[in-house]
């Protein structure tokens, strides 16, 4: 199918784009990569009177590390991120959810913006930002704002940002050594969404004990969820993996709104989320004991 | 709504054209360009077959709007032949290894792979296939596709 017919904008500059957005209200919807929004407009599930094209804004893409965090512009593409050394030494654990990310052909147009900003609850970059407490940057004609990554989810394909409001970075804090960080999904095809899927960040101390501690589950409800309370159990202790298992049921047993469609019921997806922490936990704390 | 007009260059031809914003660059390259090579399967970034270079980079034509495309070198099965005629390395392997049957997924899959050898020059059986993973094939079972893909490599001309 085609898209239903639209007035095509391609701002320069960042002011520019957020006064246009403004003006033309909720008849506008800003376009990225494309590789979500576009397949909604083919399928008629959406349909916006005006496009407003990312792709000529000034400042927007773009990858720095610097004061102990990696800031990534909004429209740099999944695939930018992938090559990045940057991202690989400072942010390894972006790095690695990236691939996991649909296909390559898809990753060479979607963005780091795009997938936070579509906000699917099953994305990996969302989790990630979770995992990381990441900081979102944001522009409207009201001005500059930061958002923490806890409270710009808000609901399945929904986030904190007003109609007329642009994301135009994210700033990932850099964890200090040694540290472990590993990504597990479960996806019933490579390149498919996952059923479900988790991340997890250590950090130890110059006891070797556990400092800091991040465990995000995500597809297993409308929005990514950490695992506070498996987090606090875990501060002081030393890094094992043989209590794997018992974190991964704490981490999955408090979430109460797990989609349930032909795919899998609620419990099957839980268990998978499960399984996944526990591969994620076991990743993370090898590398951090290694490293 | 307005159209737009945009230039760009396809398979090294300079092109320019008005376009209204909601057409697609497959449908561009197929209709306005009359290059038909381009296949499209499902229209919403799914199946890889209508896969083209833009910019170098392999992306589902089917998810870019050929407004998007303003000022872009995009290049179609077609643009891959060698500049003698004939097929590409990566066509010659699709040929000698049996990696098509009835041919629709063939134009999408001979461009993606001609992406990925860019990129990787030395894949390892776990990369090609990951690689494929965009792509489908409805007919081959893709073991042909996968030997195709390697033989490529090996002979490492394939870009
Ligand atoms: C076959 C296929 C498989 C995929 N598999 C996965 C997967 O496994 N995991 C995954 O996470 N994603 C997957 N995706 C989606 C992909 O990652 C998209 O690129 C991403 O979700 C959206 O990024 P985009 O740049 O393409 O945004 P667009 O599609 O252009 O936009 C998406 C939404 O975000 C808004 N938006 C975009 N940028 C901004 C901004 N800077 N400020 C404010 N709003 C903005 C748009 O208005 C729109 O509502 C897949 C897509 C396809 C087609
Ligand atoms: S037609 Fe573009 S991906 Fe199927
Ligand atoms: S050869 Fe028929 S779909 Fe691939």
């Amino acid at each position: 199918m085609k898209p239903a017919a639209f007035e095509y904008h391609a701002p320069v500059d960042p002011e520019e784009t957020v006064a246009l957005l403004a003006r033309l209200g909720d008849e506008a919807k800003v376009l990225a990569g494309g590789q979500s929004l576009v397949p909604m407009l083919a399928l008629r599930l959406a349909a916006f009177g005006h496009l407003v094209d990312l792709r000529r804004v000034k400042g927007l893409p773009g990858i720095e590390h610097r004061g102990g965090v990696v800031r990534i512009g909004a429209t740099t593409t999944q695939a930018a991120v992938e090559r990045s050394d940057v991202v690989r030494d400072a942010a390894p654990l972006l790095a690695r959810a990236t691939p996991l990310i649909g296909h390559f052909q898809i990753r060479s147009r979607g963005t780091v913006g795009g997938s936070l900003a579509h906000a699917d609850a099953a994305a990996e970059y969302p989790a990630v930002a979770l995992t990381l407490d990441a900081r979102l940057e944001t522009l409207s004609p009201r001005g500059r704002r930061t958002v923490p990554a806890d409270r710009f989810f808000t609901g399945t394909w929904s986030t904190d940002l007003a109609e007329d409001e642009l994301l135009t970075a994210v700033a990932l804090p850099v964890w200090h050594r040694p540290r472990g960080f590993a990504v597990a999904e479960f996806a019933r095809r490579s390149g498919d969404f996952a059923l479900a899927g988790a991340t997890v960040a250590v950090g130890l101390g110059p006891d070797r004990r556990i400092d800091r501690c991040a465990i995000a589950v995500f597809g297993l409800g409308p929005v990514p969820c950490r695992a506070r309370a498996a987090e606090r159990e875990l501060i002081g202790r030393e890094p094992t993996t043989e209590a794997a298992g018992d974190i991964a049921d704490l981490a999955v047993s408090g979430l109460d709104s797990v989609p349930a469609d032909l795919h899998g019921s609620a419990g099957y997806r839980k268990r998978v989320g499960a399984a996944m922490v526990a591969r994620a936990w076991r990743h993370a704390v090898r590398e951090a004991v290694h490293d | 709504m307005t159209d737009v007009d945009i230039r760009l260059r396809v398979n090294g031809v300079p092109r320019r054209a008005t376009v209204p914003p909601r057409l697609t660059l497959a449908d561009f390259l197929r209709t306005d360009c009359g290059l038909t090579g381009t296949h499209l399967g499902c229209e919403h970034g799914v199946c890889g077959a209508c896969t083209v270079l833009l910019d170098g980079e392999a992306v589902r034509a089917c998810l870019v709007f050929a407004v998007q495309a303003d000022g872009a070198e995009v290049t179609t099965v077609e643009g891959l032949t060698p500049p003698g005629g004939g097929l590409s390395a990566v066509q010659t392997a699709f040929r000698d290894h049996h990696a098509l049957q009835c041919g629709f997924c063939t134009p999408g899959l001979v461009v993606s792979v001609t992406a990925f050898l860019a990129e990787h020059p030395r894949p390892t059986d776990e990369e090609i296939r990951e690689a494929l993973s965009g792509n489908l094939c409805r007919c081959t079972g893709y073991q042909g596709i996968v030997d195709a893909v390697r033989a490529a490599a090996e002979r490492g001309d394939a870009v």
